[in-house]
């Protein structure tokens, strides 16, 4: 449970995901915020419109995920490190799994890095498409990973070496 | 112990100097805490408690509290947590409250 | 005597936008006085994005924050920056005594802004005064203010914000985390920033505690227990870690010493972390001339910190006589972002614990 462990249930994880139709459509972003906090750069940051107006700044995000084009601009703004962007259409066996990495060093694309859960267990490898780092993401990498698809809302994070 | 790659830090050139502690010779960066420049050499226990001498180190870091009292250049009760470090420092363990000047 | 309009004691969050409001209202003479060789208080050491909204600067990095605050007030012409300067009393008659740049000075401001911040609590168990046992905000300066890694392998003692987010920095840092401990049965902290350090593989065991620290001159092992819901260690939960620094991260205390000399009515309340002044909306305390902001009026996250830092400010400016045009607006601005940054269960405590100390 959350609360006790910091990690969310498949329902919580399942409630954050577009549907399926919106998911075949191509990237989109998944916002894992369970909690009420004051916080809304979100909203600010997300140039089409897609997350909505905050009545309170302590609301939880509303996102229509059919106007969400999945440019990713959010990841870098949100201060929790709560979004990623799934692109299920990126193979026929994969997804592109776009997520925050703040540490050092990066991955250099087209390596091969161990892909974990949100317990932060191995799941498996996984192989790093692109690593975006400008000055606009202000030191929040966008590192996207290929993640076979029966595996993107399992997998959650990279490790580079070691297990 | 120093931290050499951080992905949002930037640590910038400092000038490298020498210090004694208790008359062994210990390098740091020019106006760093002494307290940094002790810790990233390994040293942590830097004090002692008064009535059973029991090892202290650093606890706050920022001047609360007291438990990192050291003579600096012979002036007693220093906090070293606060103090910047410069060239040729003497820096020594305190015995009990230290001679008051 | 060094005579001064407004004197403002702490250099953080609060005191820096109170320096800011009060030279925007019309204060000529500001000083800001600091202990640190370096202002900004703990948000120098903030390497994460600040929640918030674009008001507080959230999405942006607390030292950046600090760089944005210190740049402005290093531009204004009303305002001094004393560093390295401790305040040492406050007398009746309201002169302040400081260790200034290694001298014994006396000021006479005609107002004070009070924003001293909060010191870190500690916690009783068996060999708690081992070197390598450290404050969460020490491990925090050394990492991110002066590059120094704490040590091998940490235990967090403490799963609120600064005990989640100072693991957080470990990790960044390249530092082992083996376990984040909480006494409580529920994470304190934020979840976003519980979930970031458990998907880097960071265990966070709630209703668990430190029952002794191991070591002879430096800690080498942490026994923790399991802890029952009346909060006592149940026998035959202990498992021992092997660590050289077990931080603790339980809380802070608001550093109201000089607030209690100058004879303010102070007040003990639980839920802003310990004694703290009366005070009324403005934030002005019982003792004319005398304001206070951030984490010595009740302790906060530093984005209320800085909203109230402006509202003493304000008040501080008026109170000394300046005509501020647009006051009643800037007054409702602050009051509604204070707020709104007070929404949410851990909100509702903090107003619960202001309407006590509202006079």
């Amino acid at each position: 449970m959350l609360k006790k462990t910091g990690i969310p249930t498949p329902e919580d994880i399942n409630g954050a995901f577009p549907s399926e139709e919106r998911l075949n459509k191509g990237g989109v972003a998944v916002i894992e915020c369970y909690e009420q906090i004051p916080c809304n750069p979100c909203y600010t940051g997300c140039k089409i419109g897609a997350i909505k107006p905050f009545e309170d700044i302590s609301d939880l995000p509303t996102i229509n995920h059919d106007e969400c084009t999945g440019c990713a601009l959010c990841i870098a703004k949100c201060p929790g490190l709560a979004i990623m962007v799934v692109d299920v259409t990126y193979s026929d066996t994969e997804a592109l799994v776009k997520i925050p990495y703040e540490f050092s060093p990066l991955p250099n694309e087209g390596d091969v890095v161990k892909g974990l859960d949100r317990n932060g267990d191995y799941v498996q490898d996984v192989k790093v498409v692109k690593v975006l780092n400008p000055k606009a993401f202000d030191k929040t990498p966008v590192v996207s990973i290929a993640v076979p698809k029966d595996k993107i809302r399992i997998i959650r994070n990279i490790k580079i070496g070691g297990v | 112990m120093r931290i050499e790659n951080h992905p949002v830090l930037d640590f910038g050139e400092r000038k490298a100097v020498k210090f004694t502690f208790d008359g062994k010779e210990l390098g740091g960066y020019e106006n760093e805490p002494i307290a940094a420049a002790l810790h990233a050499a390994g040293m942590r226990d830097i004090s002692h408690s008064l009535v059973k001498h029991r090892p202290r180190g650093l606890y706050c870091a920022i001047g609360n509290c007291s438990s990192c009292m050291m003579v600096v250049n012979g002036e007693s009760n220093v906090r070293i947590c606060l103090e910047p470090l410069k060239e040729g420092m003497t820096v020594e363990t305190q015995k009990g409250r230290g001679e008051i000047l | 005597m060094i005579n001064t309009e407004l004197l403002i004691l702490g250099g953080g969050p609060a005191g820096l936008c109170a320096a800011i409001e009060a030279s925007e209202a019309g204060v000529k003479d500001i000083i800001v006085l600091d202990r640190n060789q370096e202002l900004g208080g703990q948000l120098v050491k903030q390497t994460h994005m600040f929640f918030g909204s674009e008001k507080q600067y959230a999405s942006t990095r607390g030292f950046d924050i600090a760089k944005i605050l210190i740049d402005k007030l290093k531009e204004d012409k009303n305002v001094k920056l004393w560093t390295d300067s401790t305040a040492l009393s406050i007398y009746e008659d309201g002169v302040i005594t400081a260790e200034h740049e290694g001298k014994y000075v006396k000021i006479k401001p005609k107002a004070t802004v009070v924003a001293t911040g909060a010191s870190e609590k500690t916690l009783a168990f068996s060999n708690n005064d081992l070197p390598g046992i450290f404050g969460a905000g020490a491990v925090q300066t050394l990492m991110n203010q002066y590059g120094v890694k704490p040590g091998d392998d940490v235990v967090m003692l403490g799963a609120g914000n600064i005990g989640l987010i100072v693991t957080y920095q470990m990790l960044q840092a390249g530092v082992n985390v083996k376990a984040i401990i909480e006494g409580a049965p529920t994470i304190g902290g934020y979840l976003v920033h519980a979930s970031k350090v458990r998907r880097m593989g960071v265990p966070i065991l709630t209703s668990h505690s430190v029952k002794e620290a191991h070591g002879t001159n430096n800690l080498e092992a942490v026994t923790i227990w399991q802890l029952n819901e009346k909060w006592e260690g149940i026998p035959g939960t202990e498992q021992k870690i092997e660590a050289d620094v077990l931080c603790i991260s339980v809380g802070l205390s608001p550093l109201g010493e000089l607030l209690f000399q100058a004879g303010c009515e102070m007040a003990f309340i639980p839920s802003l972390s310990g004694f703290v002044p009366k005070r009324d909306e403005n934030l002005a305390t019982t003792v004319p001339g005398i304001f206070v902001a951030g984490d010595v009026s009740g302790v906060e996250e530093a984005s209320s910190a800085m909203v109230g830092g402006r509202l003493a400010g304000l008040s501080a400016a008026l109170y000394l006589g300046h005509k501020v045009a647009d006051k009643d607006a800037r007054k409702a601005d602050y009051l509604e972002q204070l707020d709104s940054l007070r929404h949410g269960d851990v909100g509702k405590r903090i107003k619960d614990g202001i309407a006590q100390a509202t006079i």
